[in-house]
């Protein structure tokens, strides 16, 4: 590949406005025919206005600049319309529809057709399977999108993609909710897709992913463009100054541990498939926590980490549960949510949006959701001192809303998961039990919430982590147990913990 | 009403966000905009009284017509309440009209055929709601079925045991202290007068009561810290209500009084409206209906909140069915039908959602008032039913489509 490859699209002084607020200032990217273009920036920086723009959700003329694609000016109405030129754009919802076979996926709205109109069923399937190689998916074309996991939908996905012919495709956050090894693989498919001249743009919160496949970065702040790096000047920390403004010099905060008594012990922790009680999804698992203490649970996706957590808070998920459960040294009982909240535990899930939060609701009452009974008042919930306490989280947690009255659907994914931190802190737990605490939150709110984690455990409160991200957990824990296939499959002292010897602890398969 | 003001509305907040307030006077403005949007379902009653006003050439408004109103949409507003609480949840019920047939048959048998005391018969009727609810929240709530499918049997169901309880007659010919709950009135305790005294002065206390409610509710905001509405807004909100309530009084007082039907519903919309407002249940209502998974982990028992929300929407039917046998005075296998399509519309037009979470009593009542009025004005005018059941459907879709429209251009989905 030579130095002299043409810009295959040139964005130039991109300005969009919504009312009130200017959401891209004069943003300029150009991506060079046949590379992977990375665009970084943290949430609400403006990445995904301006991939509206570019794919025609935001239709010509409701922007300003221009829009060059392959040395001529388009001016797209819709999303088909770009879709006929080869852009085409991966959302992190996927758009798959779970009933329809991958097949019917890939050709939605792109029917192939026989003779009489009617869809040719062996063609479809057939090209699917084309197609479905070239990603390197090995299902069967009739299976059923809901059958399959997760990282193989981003496949059918990217398979869809393909079959329309496509020259740019943009990937929004393509491995936000895939585990290392699905995620390994994408990466190496955009690559592999990039030496048959498929020019790609992707929208990453992961620096060593952006490392691993960008042959150029651009970083967007505030919706300004601040600057575009090339392969080998790409550096984290260059990456994560231009991201936040300023420099990072740590990741983490500092922590100092206060370690007292312990404050939880689960004994023989068991649970099976809610639909398939023959499977074991937690193993017998024996977890310790001390007061203070930062505990990290690592394990790759499907290892059971969050089976075991909500099994154990409530038996919110599972079957056939049985083990037992120490709070402050006496046994206590989880068989239902009310009862694991007054026994001492929180639980602050992985999926905000579809467990977490009353989206339609304010901040205030998602505060007091998990808690009434504290404000009730002669047997009436008392609306003042609720808005004090709201008040009070949203100073001491740093929630940016106008006030606590703003419905919690609207804030950024940073601020939602503050005010689910709120709800739970509010309750007053033992145990907090915190499920991927910063998945889809940008840098520096990332380091608020690693600061109110280690306030809590300052508190003397135990916390768990689960996370996938391994840097995370070695940032901020104590000590962190590896999960392997539902069963504890080691323990280490962060003294001990490197990246080399946990995931080889997490890859630990059970002796059979 | 209460309730319809102190549900927060986020506009505002917003509003202020985006729109950099320059001075007090916009401020105040876009206060009383935000406020004029958030009641709009009340505005919508007034214009439809206006309307009615005008092409009834003012009978809509005579006393004895205003009292109608009130009697006449009685059990409707009843059914509204629990069918909007039940709606929040983020379900629906099909079978209050068949409920309301049946436990009014039901009631027949005991205050009539039986001869029991009408507080007794009032009191078994009730019960045999609760019943019927506790039939209906068992299969919903604990075993798991739509709440569709469960009313939709249930309306069957209920329908037919009317019918065999009635056993191919009417029951009439009710005790009088029964009748009194559907077409009875207060002064009927106290003698009559010109202008009824009593209602002047329940009129009176209830304008006292809402003044001092609403300013220990302001100041215990201020105390708070809380954003308030500007004061003059907020007295002048006020006297505009105060002053709505005094007519309506004036024109009860010189017809017959106070219904005991109003005197019902208004301990209804109390007790119901402070339920969904301040207690730990309402608020339980509306997190299952907002998020039932965010509400489960929450430590929420869902599905005793449902169980029970279907009870009470039993109990309110069975009272539903009560007030319009007493109004007949008849309990006949016809009663109550479509009774459940009326109060899911004034649910609905009073802004409650169809995916739940969203949704006020006092919304629900206006609603029910606007159907009231549609009802009543177009039967004046006479109109036909068959165009009254087309306007009124009209109507209904308009309003979720105003609804659907406003929420889409405030940037919520």
């Amino acid at each position: 590949m030579s130095d002299d490859r043409t810009n295959i699209l040139e964005m130039r002084s991109i300005t969009k406005t919504f009312p009130g607020v200017k959401a891209l200032q004069n943003v300029t990217v150009d991506v060079r025919r046949g590379e992977v273009h990375a665009i970084c920036g943290e949430n609400g920086a403006g990445k995904s206005t301006l991939m509206k723009v570019l794919s025609g959700v935001y239709p010509f003329g409701t922007y300003e600049g221009d829009i060059v694609f392959e040395d001529e000016v388009v001016q797209f109405r819709d999303i088909r319309d770009s879709e006929a030129k080869g852009i085409v754009i991966i959302h992190q919802e996927l758009a798959l529809s779970p009933y329809l076979s991958i097949a019917e996926n890939i050709f939605l709205n792109n029917e192939l057709k026989g003779p009489l109109g009617l869809i040719d069923w062996n063609k479809t399937n057939h090209e699917a399977a084309a197609l479905l190689a070239r990603v390197g998916l090995k299902e069967n074309p009739t299976t059923k999108v809901r059958d399959i996991g997760v990282g193989k939908q981003q496949l059918v996905e990217i398979a869809k993609a393909l079959s329309k012919r496509v020259k740019l495709l943009i990937l929004d956050e393509p491995t936000a909710a895939l585990n290392d090894e699905d995620s390994d693989h994408l990466l190496n498919l955009i690559l592999h897709l990039k030496e048959q001249g498929i020019t790609s743009i992707i929208i990453s919160h992961k620096l060593n992913e952006i490392k691993k496949v960008a042959d150029s970065v651009t970083v967007i702040r505030d919706g300004k463009t601040i600057e575009t790096i090339s392969k080998d000047d790409v550096t984290e920390e260059r990456i994560i100054k231009d991201m936040v403004g300023r420099d990072l010099e740590h990741r983490y905060p500092d922590h100092t541990p206060h370690i007292g008594e312990e404050i939880l012990r689960v004994e023989e922790w068991t649970a099976h498939h809610p639909q398939d009680p023959t499977r074991v999804m937690v193993d017998d698992v024996n977890i310790t926590v001390r007061a203070g203490e930062i505990v990290g649970i690592a394990g790759l996706m499907g290892a059971g980490r969050t089976e075991f957590a909500m099994s154990l808070f409530g038996r919110s998920y599972g079957s056939k549960i049985s083990g037992r459960v120490f709070v402050k040294g006496k046994e206590v009982k989880t068989r239902t949510v009310a009862e694991a909240i007054e026994n001492g535990l929180a639980y602050a899930t992985e999926d905000r949006k579809t467990y977490g939060l009353n989206l339609i609701d304010d901040i205030k009452r998602n505060i007091s959701m998990a808690s009434l009974e504290k404000l009730e008042r002669f047997g009436l919930v008392d609306d003042g001192k609720e808005f004090q306490v709201a008040n009070s989280y949203r100073t001491s947690m740093n929630i940016k809303a106008p006030s606590v009255l703003a419905k919690t659907g609207k804030l950024s994914g940073g601020n939602q998961q503050k005010v689910v931190l709120s709800k739970w802190i509010y309750s007053d737990p033992d145990v907090l039990i915190l499920d991927e605490p910063t998945r889809g939150i940008d840098v520096g709110a990332k380091y608020e919430i690693y600061s109110i984690i280690n306030k809590l455990a300052a508190e003397g409160k135990g916390i768990i982590v689960i996370s996938s991200e391994l840097p995370e957990l070695l940032g901020i824990c104590d000590r962190v147990y590896a999960l392997s296939e539902g069963r504890i499959t080691g323990e280490l002292p962060i003294a001990e913990a490197t990246p080399e010897a946990l995931l080889k602890l997490m890859t630990m398969e059970k002796p059979r | 009403m209460s309730d319809l003001e102190t549900k927060p509305s986020d506009a505002t907040a917003a509003g202020a966000q985006v729109n950099p307030v320059e001075n007090k006077f916009t401020e105040r403005l876009s206060h009383i905009l935000g406020d004029l949007g958030k009641n709009g379902i009340f505005i919508a009653l007034v214009l439809v009284v206006v309307l009615f006003s005008i092409l009834t050439n003012g009978i809509l408004l005579r006393p004895q017509n205003i009292s109608n109103l009130i009697v006449q949409n009685g059990y409707i507003l009843v059914l509204a309440i629990g069918m909007v609480m039940v709606i929040i949840a983020g379900h629906i019920d099909l079978s209050v009209g068949s409920v309301a047939a049946f436990v009014g048959a039901v009631s027949g048998v005991f205050a009539v055929q039986w001869g029991l005391p009408w507080w007794l018969s009032i009191i078994l009727s009730l019960a045999v709601g609760a019943l019927v609810g506790v039939w209906q929240g068992f299969w919903i709530a604990f075993v798991g079925i739509p709440a569709f499918i469960v009313t939709l049997a249930g309306m069957l169901i209920f329908r037919g045991l009317a019918l065999v309880v009635l056993g191919n007659a009417n029951i009439g010919s009710f005790p009088t202290e029964y009748r009194a709950l559907g077409n009875g009135f207060l002064t009927d305790l106290f003698g009559q007068f010109e202008l009824d005294p009593l209602t002047l002065g329940i009129a009176a206390i209830a304008i006292i009561a809402l003044f001092v409610s609403q300013f220990r509710t302001r100041r215990a905001r201020q105390s708070y810290g809380q954003e308030v509405e500007p004061f003059a807004w907020f007295v002048a909100k006020l006297v505009l209500v105060a002053v709505a309530v005094g007519l309506f009084a004036y024109a009860l007082a010189t017809y017959k009084g106070i219904p005991v039907t109003l005197i019902v519903l208004a301990v209804l919309v109390l007790i119901y409206g402070t339920v969904m407002n301040r207690s730990t249940f309402g608020r339980h209502v509306y997190a299952i209906g907002g998020n039932l998974h965010a509400a489960e982990l929450s430590g929420i028992k869902t599905r005793n909140v449902t169980f029970w929300l279907f009870v009470n929407m039993g109990v309110l039917a069975a009272l539903a069915g009560l007030i319009f046998t007493a109004r007949l005075n008849l309990a006949g296998p016809k009663a109550g039908d479509g009774f459940e399509l009326e109060a899911i519309s004034a649910a609905f037009i009073g802004g409650a959602a169809v995916q739940g979470g969203v949704g006020t009593i006092g919304g629900a009542i206006i609603g029910g008032l606007i159907i009231g009025v549609l009802n009543n004005g177009m039967s004046i005018m006479g109109i036909g039913i068959e165009w009254q059941q087309a306007v009124k459907g009209l109507v209904l879709l308009l309003a979720v489509a105003f609804d659907v429209y406003n929420k889409r251009r405030s940037g919520g989905r």
